[in-house]
């Protein structure tokens, strides 16, 4: 596949044809995909390259003295090297398979947070975080005596810069562990202003990256951020893979997280040494499938382009933005300068379920509640709103037939 | 055109009776007086309801309530206090079963003959098992209706 180079050449009907299911219908109507945030569709390419793998080539990995065992290392490890490429990381061992960017940040705060940080030092995340975001370090919180401190947001739903850094004036901080691009209001976070205002204050930087790498290129020498998350099936690959990339002197002071087959160097009764990273992070067989697959959706959209992608989502969230705003009854939350190919609204008289479950009826596909992040709604005083989010197979018509399907609700209601 | 035709595809799950109830629920206030009361949350969507009873000897004498939710809860909850007056705790619980048998499969076949006049007025929310997602909604009222009647202070619908 060629890399294209005019970001308007988006050719969004050859792309719909890589994704098989596109063509389903659902309800009796032609389905309307509007909720890639929550898991993107998969390519082709990945559906294959998973297929084929089972048909032709697979066994266990990193352990099998024979054909197929080494082929499938082979295959598996080299997705290492995709990752790495795709993050522009300096070294491929820096790139630490997890399930998920739940699981990585789990990771993260049980052994940089037990590790590394001491008690009475702080962990700075901020008012629009996932609960996989949250939680982990409110259990690092209450067993480690580690202080949880949160950087508030605007209305427009931006980071406060102000408060965020005067949060970190008192230099307790160890580690900011923040989103890049959150998931109910789309805003992406001033990534390098963050990193370059944590480390002025000796705090290391985690971007949770599940959503941002989605819709723009990163590249964490250019970001100078310290850990890098992010999880493969909301980037049109399986799930349950997901990727933590650490810097390697930092990832080298982590003591293990889960123990086991394939992270260890030694095991005696009486002490066990461990792997190398990132296998000291990695115990028991891997996603081994799920990380072939993953190789290929990274392959599927540098093929594309991230500058073809963001160019397309924001024609996308431009188009909706302007539609919504011409509806009466309806309220986008936030609107930051910059943003992503999320959506978050609230429909006059009508609960966020309700509007799911109508538009469900219409073949629309959104998502409606919390979104897993209870403190952000509460920000905005609210329990949940519906949401829209848009991928690399998002077209503008069927950012109309959102609007026309939201009109009948709002007529439904009245 | 007329409106019904116009919304048919939508009126399935949404029936009038169910728009007007949760639009307009007759008994969604906190009583003043009451003897038991609860809780009900649904940690995955973020519903949650209050619920009062005040009872009448044995029997459940008033219910009223406080919703944050959808229209199907909110309306479920709201035909519950419609159909619960009068009943003693073993007569609601097995209101309750029915019910719930009424929203995971659209029917209750072996349904009480007693129970039969209310099972009319919350037939409308038959249309929830269509929709697994929902069954939730309609049910949280009557969780929090029982844990209330058996002295628990909070229950999770899931």
């Amino acid at each position: 596949m060629n890399i294209m180079t005019n970001p308007a050449a988006l050719d969004v009907d050859r792309i719909r044809r890589d994704f098989p299911i596109l063509t389903q219908t659902v309800r009796g109507k032609k389905l309307v995909f509007l909720d890639t945030a929550a898991s993107a569709q998969k390519p082709r390419a990945v559906i294959d390259a998973m297929a084929v793998a089972m048909q032709t080539q697979y066994a266990n990995v990193h352990r099998g003295l024979h054909w197929m065992s080494e082929r499938t290392t082979e295959a598996y490890e080299s997705t290492r090297d995709a990752v790495a490429e795709l993050m522009n990381a300096n070294d491929r061992s820096e790139v630490v398979f997890v399930r998920n960017s739940t699981e990585a940040i789990n990771l993260l705060a049980h052994s940089y947070g037990r590790g590394v940080l001491k008690p009475g030092q702080a962990v700075l995340i901020s008012g629009m975080e996932h609960h996989s975001n949250i939680v982990p370090w409110q259990l690092l919180r209450d067993a480690h005596g580690i202080e949880l401190r949160v950087a508030p947001i605007t209305d427009a739903g931006e980071l406060d810069m102000t408060a965020f850094e005067s949060l970190l004036e008192d230099g307790k901080v160890g580690l900011v562990a923040i989103t890049h691009m959150s998931n109910v209001l789309g805003s992406v976070t001033p990534a390098e202003r963050i990193v370059s205002i944590a480390h002025a204050y000796g705090a290391k930087v985690m971007f949770d990256g599940s959503q941002a790498i989605v819709h723009r290129k990163v590249d964490v020498c250019a970001l100078g951020c310290d850990f890098y998350c992010w999880t493969g099936h909301k980037l049109y690959g399986p799930t349950g893979i997901g990727v933590l990339w650490g810097k390697r002197d930092l990832l080298e002071r982590m003591p293990p997280f889960l123990g086991g087959g394939d992270m260890i160097s030694s095991v005696t009764y009486e002490q066990s040494t461990w792997a190398a990273v990132p296998h000291k992070f990695e115990a028991g067989t891997p996603a081994i499938l799920e990380g072939i697959g993953l190789k290929a959706a990274i392959g599927y959209v540098r093929a594309i382009g991230y500058d073809v992608m963001e160019a397309h989502e924001a024609s996308l969230v431009e188009h909706a933005l302007s539609r919504l705003a011409g509806m009466d009854g309806i309220r986008v939350l936030g609107n930051a300068q910059q943003r992503g190919g999320v959506i978050s609204f609230i429909v006059d008289k009508a609960h966020a379920h309700d509007v799911a479950t109508l538009l469900d009826r219409q073949g629309i596909a959104v998502r409606a509640g919390h979104h897993c992040a209870e403190p952000l709604m509460h920000r905005f005083n609210l329990d949940s709103t519906a949401r829209a989010s848009f991928g690399i197979y998002t077209t503008h018509a069927e950012v109309d037939a959102l609007v026309d399907g939201l009109v009948r609700v709002r007529e439904f209601f009245q | 055109m007329t409106q019904a035709d116009n919304f048919a595809d939508l009126r399935d799950l949404y029936q009038e009776v169910i728009l007007d109830h949760g639009r307009r629920p007759r008994h969604a206030r906190r009583l003043e007086s009451f003897d038991r009361n609860a809780r009900g949350d649904n940690p995955m969507c973020g519903d949650r309801i209050q619920i009062w009873v005040k009872m009448s000897g044995e029997k459940i004498g008033n219910v009223g309530f406080e919703a944050r939710g959808c229209a199907i809860s909110v309306a479920s909850a709201d035909l519950l206090a419609e159909t619960v007056q009068g009943r003693n705790k073993d007569d609601t619980k097995a209101l309750f079963e029915a019910f719930c048998t009424l929203a995971r499969t659209g029917t209750c076949p072996s349904c009480k003959s007693e129970l039969i006049e209310s099972m009319k007025v919350l037939a409308p929310l038959s249309g929830v098992h269509e929709f697994p997602s929902r069954v939730k909604c309609a049910t949280l009222a009557w969780h929090a209706l029982i844990a209330a009647l058996d002295g628990s202070k909070e229950v999770s619908s899931e």
